[in-house]
């Protein structure tokens, strides 16, 4: 599938701003989180600016972006629009949660209750941006049941990351906590994506040559010709093949840039901060090269996937 | 509305014959050309007359090599929207553009309100769609709902446009959902199948799989062989073209 720069860049941008609203909204209820209303306040806009550039991004994609409106009205059957609702619906909790830590600061009462009600919309944008993508059949790397928990997953640790590179300017002690939940968080992330990487490459084709011409009683297809000479819209949006070629170095790109080397920035930065100092750079590099190698992951998620249109074309699916 | 009405007892669609086809690509012209005038239209090209020519097309013919040896074919295989009976190119549509009719089970999207974001192109296993890059919207066969009704023109024209180009007759057109029509007879006498059933979409459209060849009773036996010297002319001539 062609990995088109506006919804790579939405599902990173807004997995990352949603996943810091869950983590900012169960902490604060937790009460690990710096009171300040001005870290609050500052915090949770971070989180939904970054949501909202994604959802912008995703406009980018449309052929009518100023028919967008439209994509709201159909939540009974798509997830797209699902996703649609949820998202922007999470925007009236969220930006309550901010203000009401920017007013009665964090831990109160009002703070709590908004926080986790934003977490929990934030999740759930999460979680129907991935059904997008998991209830599509003809694409089996993306119809797959680990797909969900990825999205979850990732989102929760770019997430996590971004709100320890926000809390070391402030709170050393909510440092160490955000750090070690996003440590966690990234732990369980990898194990997640390194467990797909390895469904994908071994689970059987989603359909044969044969099933899609009905011609497999003859014995084997093979594509003869081809229905034009040029390149058409279907195979430049469902035949990309650029990323499967180099996919094998690209996702050691993405554990080393996306997972291991901002873990390793992190406890190197609460280390150093616990011994004088120098969190303050590590940390927000370490979600940098988070966000960096997250995005790289959600462009292979893209052009690893095969579509069953492709085998018309003599191609594998 | 995106979700799939109650079924119909009505299911317009095609049976195509993979036996008959001849490949001639005039199903596809005749498509293009009376759709990008119509309900659908236009059907964009870029670079119509040089290098890179791209555009949509509701139809397109491909041709497969199947089998080995004596039993293998070629298999002209034309490919265009199913109508299928569980479509979720419909159901995953956040607009309601995409839409099946509860009346007869055409699938159609409504060019005016479609917010071109692909995503029925991607659930469509069998590459039904195609965007339409100058429009931003969302392009694919309409059953030529435009023609089938149409009271504006003879009787014999309203069928879709493929079916009436076919030089070949391999394109059929009616209702599948009625078990006495025509073209239900020919799926149940010819074993109409669906393609890739796995996927669980239910076309309507059925294929006609290429018949098989009447196999030998018995291999022919060699001929024995026939003196040559003795036999005039006429005989030496006749036992040559006989042998051929």
């Amino acid at each position: 599938m062609n990995p088109a720069f506006s919804v790579v860049f939405l599902t990173t941008a807004a997995g990352a701003g949603y996943g810091m609203l869950a983590w900012l909204g169960v902490l604060d209820a937790v009460g690990v989180l710096p009171r300040s209303g001005w870290f609050g306040g500052s915090a949770v806009a971070t989180a939904l600016v970054l949501a909202a550039a994604g959802l912008l991004a995703s406009t980018l994609h449309l052929g009518h972006p100023e028919r967008a409106w439209r994509a709201l009205s159909q939540w009974r059957t798509s997830w797209l629009s699902r996703e649609g609702v949820v998202s922007l619906v999470t925007f009236v909790p969220a930006g309550g949660f901010g203000l009401a830590w920017a007013l009665a600061g964090g831990a109160a009462p009002v703070t709590v209750v908004l926080g986790l009600l934003a977490a929990v919309c934030g999740l759930a944008t999460v979680a129907s941006q991935a059904m997008i993508y998991a209830s599509l059949k003809p694409i089996r790397q993306w119809h797959h049941q680990a797909v969900l928990p990825n999205f979850l997953l990732l989102a929760l640790y770019s997430g996590a990351i971004c709100v320890a590179a926000l809390v070391v300017w402030v709170e050393p002690t909510a440092e160490r906590t955000a750090g070690g939940v996003a440590l966690l968080a990234g732990a369980l992330a990898l194990a997640g994506k390194l467990g797909y990487w390895r469904a994908i490459d071994t689970a059987p084709a989603a359909a044969t040559i044969e099933s899609a011409t009905g011609l497999g009683f003859l014995g084997k297809v093979r594509s003869l010709e081809l229905p034009h000479t040029e390149e058409n819209y279907l195979l430049r949006e469902m035949g990309f093949v650029i990323g499967r070629r180099h996919a094998h170095r690209l996702r050691q790109i993405a554990i080393w840039l996306g997972f291991a080397g901002p873990m390793v920035l992190l406890v190197v930065g609460v280390v150093a901060d616990a011994l004088g100092g120098g969190g303050e750079v590590l940390l927000p590099l370490a979600a940098l090269g988070a966000l960096v190698g997250i995005y790289l992951e959600r462009w292979l998620f893209f052009a690893e996937a095969t579509h069953t249109v492709t085998l018309y074309y003599g191609r594998a699916a | 509305m995106t979700a799939i009405p109650q079924p119909g007892a009505k299911k317009l669609g095609l049976v195509i014959d993979l036996d008959t086809c001849v490949g001639c690509h005039a199903c596809a012209v005749n498509c293009k050309e009376w759709n990008t005038s119509g309900q659908s239209g236009p059907l964009t090209d870029f670079h119509p007359y040089e290098a890179k020519q791209d555009g949509v097309w509701l139809n397109r013919i491909h041709t497969y090599e199947a089998g080995t040896g004596t039993e293998s074919r070629t298999v002209h295989f034309p490919r265009s929207c199913l109508h299928c009976e569980e479509p979720a190119c419909v159901t995953v549509c956040p607009t309601g553009a995409s839409y099946k009719r509860a009346e007869d089970g055409i699938v159609l999207v409504n060019a005016e309100i479609c917010i071109g974001c692909k995503l029925c192109s991607w659930a469509c296993p069998y590459g039904a769609r195609e965007f339409d890059e100058d429009q931003g919207v969302m392009r694919k066969c309409t059953l030529c709902v435009d023609r089938i009704y149409n009271e504006n023109i003879v009787e014999a024209e309203r069928v879709p446009a493929c079916v009436r180009a076919c030089p070949a007759q391999a394109r059929h057109f009616g209702d599948l959902g009625d078990p006495d029509s025509a073209v239900s007879q020919l799926v149940a006498e010819r074993g109409g199948i669906d393609l890739m059933p796995e996927m669980g979409y239910k076309p309507v459209n059925k294929y006609l799989p290429p018949r098989r060849r009447p196999v030998p009773a018995a291999p022919a036996r060699p001929l024995e062989p026939v003196p040559t010297g003795g036999a005039n002319a006429l005989l030496r001539w006749i036992d040559r073209a006989l042998s051929r």
